[in-house]
C-alpha cells in the first residue's frame, strides 16, 4: 500500500548554487511527513528529486528500498500535487482523475467507475462531467487529490497545495487531507512554509534552511525542543537576547546580557563555550509589577496590546528600544496592562534556552 | 474610438481614421468590387462595351468547368482547369501538413525546451531569411535544387543521387514550405508558450509517455494555434504565384498561373477575375469544411 522514502546524503547543485546540502532522512511508510522552511530553502527541490523530475547531484533517493537513479517521473510509484494543481482544463473532471488510468490502458468503463469512486472519497460526488473552470478553489483541490490517488501511488507528494486557498477553506482542507491520508495509508510528503500547517497535520516535520535539514522531529519536539536558533525562530515566536555565557552548572548556564545576568538552560548540542543566543517563547514570559527575587527579569514599557480573542499579545519595549512579546490567556477578570505601563518582563530559567544559530554542513558554508 | 480621441486629439485621430478608411476602401474593397463586377460581364472588344451584349452573365464562371473533360476525379470527368484547381488544393494541403510536421516539434522546442537566454538568437536565425524577398528566395532554391546544383553535389559526395528535385510538384512544395513555414511556426509557438509547464510535468508524473503527453495535453492546448497556422499556410500557398512559377516543372501547374494567364496573356480580365473569385470562394469553403471536420471554431483561431 505504501512505501518508505529514504534520502541518503542527497545534494543538489544548480550551477554554482547548492540548493540541497547532504540531506539524510528516512520517511516511514504510511507517515505524514512535512518539509518546512522559508522559500528558497530547498524543500521543493527535494520534492522534485523524489518525484523524479530531477536527479540529485550526489546521494541516492530510495523508495521502498529501491534505488531511484535513472527512473523517470513517469515510472516512479509517486504522485505529485502541484502548487497550482496543474489540472488539465480541456478535460472534464472525470477524465482528469482517470488520466493516470488511461495511461495504464484501463478501459473506459472502469476508468469512469474509478473516477466516480474517488470523487465520493474526496466528497465531490456528481462533479464527474463538470469542466475544471466550473469548480471552486476547494473543489479543484479535491479533484487534484483524486487525480493523484487514482494511480494508487505508494508515496504522495504535495507542494504547498493549500497556499492558494482562503483561511477557512485551508483549515478545512488540512483536516480533510489528514483524514484522506489516514484512510488510504499512503505515505504523504508535504512541502510548506506555513508552520501552523506543518505542525497541525504532520506525524513528523523536517525543518530546512539554506538547503540543510536543521531538525527532524514530531511537531511537539520541533516546537518545544528546537535544536537551534533557526528552528526556534522559524517555528513560533521568540524573545531573543544576545550575550555571553559566564558560568553555571549542570544543564544550566549564567548568560550575561545588557540587562543583567540571566539563569538559562543549555539547548541541545550547546556547551558553555558555544556562541549562542537566548530564546524565550512569548507564552513562557509574564509581566509583573515588581522584579521578583531569584527569577530572570528586565524592566519594560508596554507599547501595544493586541486582543486576539482567546489570547492577548502584549508588545513591550526594553530600555534599548527592542520589542519583546508576551502572550497571556484572555481572562476577563484579570484585564491586561495598558500601553505605557512600566512593568517587568519575567521568565523562568527552564524556559530560557541557549541555542546556536543554525546547523551548517561541514565543508559547505 | 473615444479612447483614441482622448489619447491623440481630434486632428490626429481624424487623420489616422481617414488613412485606415482610405486604405480599406480604396485599396481593398473598391478594387475587389470592381473585379467582382467585371467577372460577371463578357469579354468584349472596346467598341462594344456598354452595347447590347454588355450584360451580366455567368459565362466566365462556366468556362471553369466547361473545357474538354480529359481528366478524371473520383471517376468523374473534369476539365483541365478543374483538374489544376484540385491539384492546387491537394498540394497546398501537402505543403500545410509538411509545414505542420516541421513546425510543431520546433515550436515545442522553442517554447518549452530551449534555455530562455538562447531563444532570441534562435528567433533571429529564423527571422533573418524572411527579410529576403520571396522571389529571391525562390530563385535561391531553384539554384540549390538544380540537377547539377549544390544539393546534388553534396549528396553525391556521400554517394546519394543525383536526384531530380524539381519534378512534378516537388520543387513547388519545397519552395512553398520554406516560404510560409514561419506562418505555421509562430501561432503554434504562441499557443504552446501559454501552456503551464506544470501540466506537462503533471502528465509525466501520472505516468504518461512523451507521445501521450503531446497527444492529450500539449496538442489540445495548441490546437487553436495549429488551426490558425494551417489556415494561413494553406491560403498563402494556394494563392502563391511566384514560387509555383519559379520552381515549376513541366508537370506542375498552379491555379494562380491560370489566373495570371487569363489576365496577362489572354488579356481577358473578365474570366481572370471569375477564376480569382472561384479560388477565393472554393478555398474558403474547403477551409471551413476542414475546420468543421477538425472541430475548430473561428473564435478559437481569432484568440
Amino acid at each position: 500500500m505504501s512505501e518508505d522514502v529514504e534520502l541518503a546524503q542527497v545534494s543538489m547543485d544548480f550551477g554554482q548554487f547548492r540548493a540541497v546540502n547532504q540531506v539524510n532522512v528516512t520517511i516511514k511508510a504510511g507517515e505524514f511527513f512535512s518539509f518546512l522552511g522559508p522559500s528558497g530553502c530547498g524543500k521543493t527541490t527535494i520534492l522534485r528529486m523524489v518525484s523524479g523530475f530531477i536527479d540529485p547531484t550526489e546521494g541516492v533517493v530510495r523508495i521502498g528500498g529501491s534505488d531511484m537513479r535513472g527512473i523517470g517521473a513517469n515510472q516512479r510509484p509517486t504522485a505529485l500535487i502541484f502548487q497550482n494543481l496543474a489540472l488539465f482544463p480541456l478535460m472534464p473532471v472525470w477524465e482528469n482523475i482517470a488520466f493516470g488510468l488511461e495511461v495504464r490502458g484501463v478501459d473506459k468503463a472502469k476508468r469512469r467507475a474509478k473516477a466516480d469512486e474517488l470523487l465520493r472519497l474526496v466528497d465531490l460526488p456528481g462533479a464527474a462531467d463538470k469542466k475544471i473552470s466550473q469548480l471552486s478553489g476547494g473543489q479543484k483541490q479535491r479533484v487534484a487529490i483524486a487525480r493523484a490517488l487514482a494511480v494508487e501511488p505508494k508515496v504522495m507528494l504535495l507542494d504547498e497545495p493549500l497556499s492558494a486557498l482562503d483561511l477557512k477553506l485551508r483549515q478545512h482542507m488540512r483536516a480533510e487531507l489528514r483524514a484522506i491520508q489516514k484512510r488510504t495509508g499512503v505515505t504523504f510528503i508535504y512541502i510548506t512554509h506555513d508552520q501552523g500547517e506543518a505542525l497541525a497535520m504532520s506525524d513528523r516535520v523536517g525543518v530546512m534552511s539554506q538547503g540543510v535539514l536543521q531538525q527532524v522531529g514530531t511537531p511537539n519536539e520541533i516546537y518545544n525542543a528546537p535544536r537551534n536558533g533557526f528552528v526556534a525562530s522559524f517555528v513560533g515566536e521568540n524573545n531573543i537576547f544576545t550575550g555571553t555565557v559566564t558560568g553555571g552548572e549542570g544543564n544550566y548556564a549564567r548568560f550575561e546580557t545588557a540587562f543583567g545576568t540571566f539563569l538559562t538552560r543549555l539547548g541541545p548540542g550547546v556547551d558553555r563555550n558555544s556562541i549562542v543566543k537566548l530564546y524565550v517563547r512569548p507564552e513562557h514570559s509574564t509581566l509583573q509589577s515588581s522584579a521578583p527575587q531569584g527569577k530572570n527579569s528586565l524592566p519594560v514599557e508596554v507599547s501595544e496590546v493586541a486582543f486576539e480573542g482567546n489570547f492577548i499579545n502584549i508588545h513591550c519595549r526594553d530600555d534599548q528600544g527592542k520589542i519583546h512579546q508576551v502572550q497571556v490567556q484572555n481572562d476577563p477578570s484579570n484585564p491586561p496592562p495598558q500601553p505605557g505601563a512600566r512593568l517587568y518582563l519575567v521568565f523562568p530559567a527552564e524556559h530560557a534556552v541557549l541555542l546556536s544559530d543554525s546547523a551548517q554542513v561541514q565543508g559547505h558554508a | 474610438m473615444r479612447e483614441l480621441v482622448r489619447r491623440y486629439g481630434v486632428t490626429l485621430s481624424g487623420i489616422i481614421l481617414a488613412l485606415v478608411g482610405f486604405w480599406l476602401l480604396a485599396l481593398v474593397v473598391l478594387p475587389n468590387l470592381s473585379l467582382l463586377n467585371v467577372s460577371f460581364r463578357p469579354y468584349l472588344p472596346v467598341d462594344q462595351l456598354g452595347g447590347p451584349d454588355d450584360h451580366y452573365t455567368l459565362r466566365n464562371y462556366v468556362t471553369f468547368v466547361s473545357g474538354d473533360p480529359a481528366y478524371y476525379f473520383l471517376g468523374i470527368p473534369i476539365s483541365i482547369h478543374v483538374n489544376i484547381f484540385l491539384l492546387t488544393i491537394l498540394y497546398s494541403s501537402v505543403v500545410t501538413l509538411v509545414s505542420l510536421a516541421i513546425s510543431y516539434p520546433l515550436a515545442y522546442y522553442l517554447a518549452k525546451v530551449v534555455r530562455a537566454s538562447n531563444a532570441p538568437t534562435l528567433f533571429a536565425l529564423l527571422l533573418i531569411p524572411l527579410w529576403v524577398s520571396e522571389i529571391l528566395r525562390s530563385f535561391a532554391w531553384f539554384i540549390v535544387l538544380a540537377y547539377q546544383g549544390p544539393l546534388n553535389a553534396m549528396l553525391g559526395m556521400v554517394g546519394i543521387g543525383p536526384i531530380r528535385w524539381i519534378s512534378g510538384f516537388n520543387g513547388v512544395i519545397i519552395g512553398l514550405v520554406y516560404t510560409y513555414i514561419l506562418f505555421m511556426l509562430f501561432p503554434i509557438y504562441n499557443a504552446i508558450t501559454s501552456l503551464d509547464s506544470n501540466q506537462i510535468e503533471a502528465a509525466r508524473d501520472l505516468g504518461a509517455s512523451v507521445v501521450r503527453t503531446h497527444r492529450r495535453v500539449i496538442m489540445p492546448h495548441a490546437k487553436p494555434g495549429i488551426a490558425s497556422g494551417c489556415v494561413m499556410v494553406f491560403m498563402l500557398s494556394a494563392g502563391s504565384i511566384i514560387v509555383p512559377t519559379v520552381l515549376a516543372s513541366p508537370g506542375s501547374r498552379w491555379f494562380t498561373q491560370i489566373i495570371q494567364q487569363w489576365f496577362f496573356e489572354g488579356q481577358d480580365w473578365n474570366t481572370g477575375s471569375a477564376y480569382a473569385f472561384l479560388l477565393l470562394v472554393l478555398c474558403t469553403v474547403f477551409v471551413s469544411v476542414m475546420m468543421r471536420v477538425m472541430n475548430v471554431r473561428l473564435v478559437d483561431i481569432a484568440k
